[in-house]
């Protein structure tokens, strides 16, 4: 058992004249949470459709735990997918959807069943176990889906947008309890999303993509610190970016600091306040530099004024260069 | 917002005075007691009891209703495929001729599909002596005609299933087949079931094509009713409306209860 | 899903597909009737220039055409306005009004036509109610007319024309009106701009549905038109039925196929096409 569980080389599916995904290659380790991350149409459901076997590549190869899975259909593959809409079968009941897949491995019913009342247990739906999906919350749904897709303890967790259809507040909360179930389960989890906050938090590790190619790889802290990248650095929270000999230099918000005297600091730029964003926890600036418009946040300071004038300032190391 | 209400009333008042004054008459007249249909000469039930002793009428409606669940049931069998090769698959070589030719025979004139019907059977007849036209022939140009019905229907039912659920399971480790048995079939059951229903009073009902390939010992209900209706009007084709329209009735409220049952 | 998209395919083109080049070729052939069957094979044009000169078929057609249109138009303004008023009512009651639409249809054609021949008749219950309500001390007979014949497709084809005129309208969004209506229009105004527009799709299929088959019916103008009233389908039945030219109702089988080819190909355009909006919306 050594060697990562997902090894992709050079995988590529198009679509007509689009390619979806573009020579991927990809490894990702055992117990990981990995999030595919990107805007709508970069690939990164195809992508992940293609790890499920829903999509067959037009070249490329696709190996899990060291088995080739090219032309592998769905049904044979050691992978689960947790669907965006869920997909719960609406004629069957909760008990009946999370003990779908375990009959199908002709598990005896018996046995099913204890699985399925100990997974219902660990996603706290015991009691529901004989309802209709439509008479469930979508909280509640959604760990229907989980249920189903974990019970049949799969090499990998797919989950497509898995906290796309839920509310904010409820959204939070499911967060933590992924985060929670798959560091007690051991289980790989390749997630989808577009949804950089959840990507940050959640993941070991995430794949930004782009244009159906991935674009860097790296744990949420080297891609918000060492974006590969404009497009990363742009997509991943806020930078500015500054034009720079060789290059450009991405220099998030929180690292410059906002004074009315000019600071000590190795880099300055004097600028006046064309927009104050007041968002409780901190304050967004926009300041209209000599060069450009730049986004500076701190914590709140009501004395700033829109018009003001004031000196922008940061250390040496606070930007990252960039080369393309 | 009076007016409108009010327009809405009269335009359907209209409608449907329109749609049910002449089969409410027909049925009403069932109950007359003098042959001539359009002078009342008191309630009676005689014309119900020489239908129901009328033995010609009684083995064409027999052979009608025989017919009717053969041809319904194959074309339940072909429509389901050809709807869920619409729904499910986007892409394959023909698909555009496949649409059309699932479509065509439901506005297709239906003297032509008779015409060409009976000629494709003589074809047959000449090249490989049969079929022998009567109940096969007839059950075969029905199930034709019905096919596109229970497609579309099909089809329908299964553009409001998201995809995923067989994808789902599959994904969960069920085969095509079994995919297809536990999950598609059980949630578009009811609109096979709407549209075998559909086939069967359709098959029922035809007169033009099954004219054209009944044999001559084949008499269906139609048939006799048109043969019956071409001499004037007659107060046990009144009963037997009155009978349609009472069965029609019951099987429309059933077949809207399957579609629009919960799942 | 190979054999699911096979079964469907070979059967149609058996029984659909494959009859047609009978009938193109029975058409291009001769009458020929002391044989069984009635017909010697060749190729010959005879059947369709008889078709185009003999002034018979040549009003037949025109009378088709026109009965058939006329019928489509007054179908639409009958039933447009039955569509709306359904798609406007109170959700809970639109299934049951829609039913009632649909139930004549699900009961026998022949007996819905059969229903106007004692209406229609000179004692006929219509002509007793004219008299005696003394709006017409002497009406003529209907029966046996064109005006019965038109009566006749409009009532039997009218659940064709409200279904997908109301499927359009009950997908409308209400909104869209009161957008309109917020922006200045008045409701005359908002209908023509916005409802109709935006139903023309059901409009279009409405009007295919009830103008096809009405261009090749057969037991209305049988039934209701007598011997003065001459469509293009009874004319192929009594060459097929009484005069046994099988040539001929060939040839008038494939004329009514190239006439209605048009119609039937949008007809078919607006099925492929119908699901699209939906799929829209649902985003």
């Amino acid at each position: 058992m050594s060697g990562p569980i997902v090894k992709i080389e050079g995988l590529t599916k198009r679509f007509g004249a689009v390619a979806a995904v573009d020579r991927v290659d990809l490894e990702i380790a055992r117990g990981e949470l990995f999030a595919l991350l990107g805007g709508s149409g970069c690939g990164k459901t195809t992508l992940l459709r293609l790890l499920a076997g829903f999509e067959t590549p037009d070249a490329g190869r696709l190996l899990i735990d060291g088995q080739d899975m090219t032309g592998v259909p769905p049904h044979f593959r050691p992978v689960n997918m947790m669907f965006q809409s869920y997909a719960l079968f609406p004629h069957m009941n909760v008990a009946e959807n999370v003990g779908y897949g375990l009959r199908r491995e002709g598990m005896a019913k018996a046995e099913a069943a204890t699985r399925v009342a100990d997974v219902l247990e660990q996603v706290r739906l015991a009691e529901y176990a004989q309802r209709r999906p439509a008479q469930l919350s979508g909280g509640q749904r959604q760990r229907v889906a989980l249920a189903r897709a974990l019970v049949k303890r799969p090499k990998i967790l797919l989950l497509d947008e898995p906290l796309a259809a839920l509310d904010r507040k409820l959204r939070e909360g499911t967060r933590f309890e992924l985060v929670r179930l798959q560091a007690e389960l051991g289980i790989t989890f390749v997630m989808v999303t577009h949804d950089q906050e959840e990507a940050m938090s959640m993941a070991t590790r995430l794949a930004v993509m782009d244009a159906g190619r991935i674009v860097q790889v790296g744990t949420p802290y080297d891609i918000y610190e060492r974006p590969a990248s404009r497009f990363v650095a742009d997509f991943i929270g806020v930078a500015n970016i500054l034009k720079i000999e060789g290059g450009w230099l991405a220099l998030r918000p929180e690292k410059i600091a906002l004074s009315v005297e000019r600071p000590g600091l190795p880099n300055v730029a004097a600028g006046k306040i064309v927009d104050i964003a007041y968002e409780g926890d901190r304050s967004l600036y926009r300041i209209a530099t000599d060069g450009a418009v730049m986004i500076v946040s701190t914590t709140p300071n009501l004395s700033h004024r829109r018009g003001d004038s004031v000196w922008l300032g940061w250390a040496a190391d606070a930007g990252h260069p960039l080369d393309a | 917002m009076i007016g409108r209400a009010r327009f809405a009333f009269t335009v359907l008042g209209f409608g449907y005075a329109f749609l049910y004054l002449p089969l409410a008459l027909v049925m009403i007249y069932s109950f007359n007691e003098s042959r001539l249909v359009t002078v009342w000469g008191g309630f009676s039930t005689k014309w119900w009891s020489a239908l129901f002793a009328n033995e010609a009428m009684l083995q064409a409606a027999w052979l009608s209703i025989r017919i009717a669940f053969v041809s319904a049931t194959v074309a339940a069998i072909i429509g389901l495929a050809a709807g869920y090769a619409l729904a499910r698959a986007p892409r394959f070589p023909g698909r555009g001729l496949f649409g059309s030719l699932v479509i065509a025979p439901m506005v297709m004139p239906e003297v032509v599909m008779g015409i060409s019907m009976l000629l494709l059977f003589v074809g047959a007849e000449r090249m490989f002596g049969g079929p022998e036209r009567g109940f096969l022939t007839i059950a075969i140009a029905h199930a034709t005609f019905s096919i596109a019905f229970v497609a579309i229907v099909v089809q329908a039912r299964l553009a409001d299933f998201d995809h995923s659920l067989e994808e789902a399971a599959m994904d969960l480790g069920a085969t095509p087949w079994v995919t297809f048995l536990t999950v598609t079939l059980p949630l578009i059951a009811p609109a096979v079931a709407s549209g075998w229903l559909l086939a069967f009073t359709l098959s029922l009902d035809d007169l033009i094509m099954t004219q054209f390939v009944a044999g001559a010992q084949s008499q269906t209900l139609p048939m006799r009713v048109y043969s019956s209706v071409r001499l004037g009007v007659d107060p046990q084709i009144n009963v037997l409306a009155t009978v349609i329209v009472v069965v029609a009735a019951c099987a429309l409220i059933f077949s809207g209860w399957l579609t629009r049952r919960k799942v | 899903m190979r054999y699911v998209i096979a079964l469907p395919f070979l059967w149609l083109g058996i029984f659909f597909l494959l009859p047609f080049a009978l009938v193109l070729a029975i058409a291009l052939g001769t009458n020929a009737p002391d044989s069984v069957p009635p017909v010697d094979l060749g190729i010959g044009l005879k059947s369709f220039t008889l078709l185009f000169t003999d002034d018979l078929y040549l009003a037949a057609w025109l009378t088709s055409l026109r009965i058939a249109a006329t019928s489509t138009l007054v179908a639409l303004l009958l039933g447009y306005p039955m569509a709306y008023a359904i798609a406007r009512a109170a959700p809970r009651r639109r299934p049951l009004l829609l039913m009632l639409v649909v139930l004549p249809f699900w009961t026998s054609f022949l007996i819905r036509v059969y229903a106007w021949m004692g209406l229609l008749d000179e004692n006929g219950l219509l002509n007793q109610f004219l008299r005696w309500s003394g709006i017409a001390a002497n009406p003529g007979t209907i029966l046996g007319t064109e005006w019965a014949v038109q009566l006749g497709i409009v009532y039997a084809y009218l659940p064709f024309m409200v279904l997908p005129l109301y499927a359009v309208l009950e997908k409308l969004d209400v909104s869209l009106l009161e957008a309109a209506a917020d922006l200045g229009a008045r409701p005359i105004a908002a209908f023509l701009t916005i409802t109709l527009p935006l139903s023309l799709p059901g409009v279009v299929a409405g009007c295919l549905l009830v103008f096809i088959p009405a261009v090749g019916e057969f037991v209305i103008p049988d039934l209701l038109g007598g011997t003065e009233t001459l469509m293009i389908g009874k004319v192929l039945w009594d060459e097929f039925f009484t005069n046994a030219d099988w040539p001929l109702a060939s040839a008038v089988a494939i004329c009514l196929l190239v006439l209605l080819a048009a119609p039937i190909a949008l007809f078919q355009r607006q099925q492929a096409r119908g699901p699209e909006p939906a799929r829209e919306r649902r985003r």
